[in-house]
């Protein structure tokens, strides 16, 4: 007889027995031993059907292709940049990679990037030692120039940008800013000064207040109040 | 001179009264606090990142490195003198051994994951307090662990067995005293730390530690409570 030990959406911790029962599918951070299946991670239980998964609350970013982070430029090689990208390993930033013109071997590399640059770059490849490559080709991939950029924990990153992006839309339509939320948990927003405090604030809001539902309205209701004008509230449903 | 009874009527088999917090430590990415009556456990986790010296890096895992530390007003006795000593270089070392059982660190090659325990009040118990602590703040950084570890310390007092000495008993002479720390992960009752210091015969170490493991099961409730009491609010996540 299988039996659901927790509920959909509870909090559980590493080791917790989650499901009794053999007709129950172990999902990611999961594992089974023996007729029992136990939590591998801290995070929320989501069941679904025959399987269970946990979704993670806290930890840090691993770098995964096809991720669009922001990363910092540490270094400078023969063969292009080094990236620093907030987890445990840095990028390498190709020479060929390096935006859309082609850059010449040899070159001086600084008058693309210099070391302390903030990029928008592509995650292409990791390599199962966690060599990471990152692109600068590609649509909305480029250096930052002027804003301010803070970190955020990456398992917010989701709600930061809502279903479909609302969250991100509504706070750049609210405070006229531009704003870029890297996965690695790095944010990036130009605009009015007093403008950039305010998106600020509210994202470290929509992080401390991530479980809340209804988050989106509660959240134009937020940004009315500071920045003192009404907030036009298009297709953003209830998230 | 017969051990009868304990200090504030304790039972032989009861442990001082214990306690514990998770995300005390705002910047560290996962974080501790357990007590034992006047022992005081903080650990604070950092990582994974990156680690240097590069000789240092496992490229087929990621590295634990765990750092017990006393505080120097934290004893009874004299002041412990700050910096490592060859006590708190062994406990580092044995707090590495029970914490790694659980954890599995293929995910994160050439990388480290630092523990840092302090303890700020000490009066014995003071590894497995740090233990105790170290397994919680794991598992708020997110780490992927099999289970938690709880760890106490049993021992012998003249002819009682008991649970937990605190430093009067470890420092009783009016007979044999037996000072064992155990530390055990909950789920499956098996042992990652074992050490002794004094004089006890088989048998009454066979019922020491069956009294060790019963203690840690309740233990990993406290554990898990914390751990859960954190995350708590983002038990309705609403979407």
């Amino acid at each position: 007889m299988t039996q659901f030990l927790v509920e959909n959406k509870a909090v559980v911790v590493p080791g917790e027995r989650l499901v009794e029962g053999m007709d129950v599918v172990a999902g990611p951070n999961t594992y089974r031993d023996g007729d029992a299946i136990y939590s591998e991670r801290l995070g929320l239980a989501a069941i679904d059907g025959r399987t269970i998964k946990l979704i993670p609350l806290s930890g840090r970013y691993v770098p995964k292709t096809h991720d669009v982070i922001i990363g910092k430029v540490f270094n400078i090689t023969m063969n292009g940049w080094q990236i620093e990208t907030n987890s445990a390993y840095s990028a390498v930033l190709n020479l060929k990679e390096g935006g859309s013109d082609y850059i010449p071997r040899g070159d001086d590399l600084t008058k693309y990037y210099r070391v302390g640059d903030y990029l928008v770059c592509g995650v292409v490849n990791v390599t199962s030692q966690k060599l990471v490559d990152v692109t600068m080709k590609g649509q909305n991939l480029f250096k930052l120039r002027g804003g301010r950029i803070f970190s955020v924990s990456c398992n917010k990153v989701p709600r930061i940008i809502g279903k479909q992006g609302s969250m991100v839309s509504l706070l750049k339509e609210a405070t006229g800013c531009k704003v870029i939320v890297g996965q690695n948990g790095l944010v990036w927003v130009s605009g009015d000064p007093a403008m950039e405090l305010i998106v600020q604030k509210a994202i470290s809001k929509i992080e401390r207040e991530s479980h809340l539902s209804g988050l989106t309205e509660k959240m134009s209701a937020y940004l009315e109040k500071e920045t003192g004008k009404k907030v036009f509230q298009g297709e953003t449903d209830g998230v | 001179m017969v051990y009868k009874t304990r200090l504030e009527n304790r039972g032989f088999d009861q442990a001082r009264p214990m306690e514990a917090k998770v995300g005390v430590i705002k910047r560290a990415d996962g974080s501790a606090f357990f007590r034992f009556g006047h022992t005081w456990a903080y650990a604070a986790v950092y990582g994974p990142r990156n680690l240097y010296p590069k000789f240092l890096q496992d490229p087929s895992k990621g590295i634990l490195r765990c750092n017990y530390n006393m505080m120097p007003f934290s004893s009874v006795g004299e002041r412990v003198r700050p910096g490592g000593s060859r006590r708190s270089k062994e406990i580092s070392m044995v707090t590495q051994k029970a914490l790694l059982p659980v954890l599995d660190l293929d995910e994160f090659p050439n990388s480290v994951i630092d523990v840092f325990i302090e303890l700020p009040e000490t009066e014995a118990g003071s590894r497995c307090a740090g233990i105790t602590a170290a397994a919680m703040a794991l598992a708020d950084a997110g780490l992927r662990m099999k289970d938690l570890v709880a760890a106490v310390s049993v021992g012998r007092v003249d002819d009682k067995i008991v649970v937990d000495l605190d430093y009067s008993e470890e420092s009783y002479e009016g007979g044999p005293v037996a000072d064992i720390p155990v530390a055990v992960m909950p789920n499956s009752g098996k042992i990652t730390l074992l050490q002794m210091d004094g004089i006890i015969s088989p048998e009454q170490l066979s019922k020491a530690i069956g009294m060790a493991k019963a203690t840690c099961v309740k233990i990993a409730e406290v554990q898990r409570a914390a751990l859960k009491e954190k995350y708590k609010a983002s038990e309705n996540n609403g979407q």
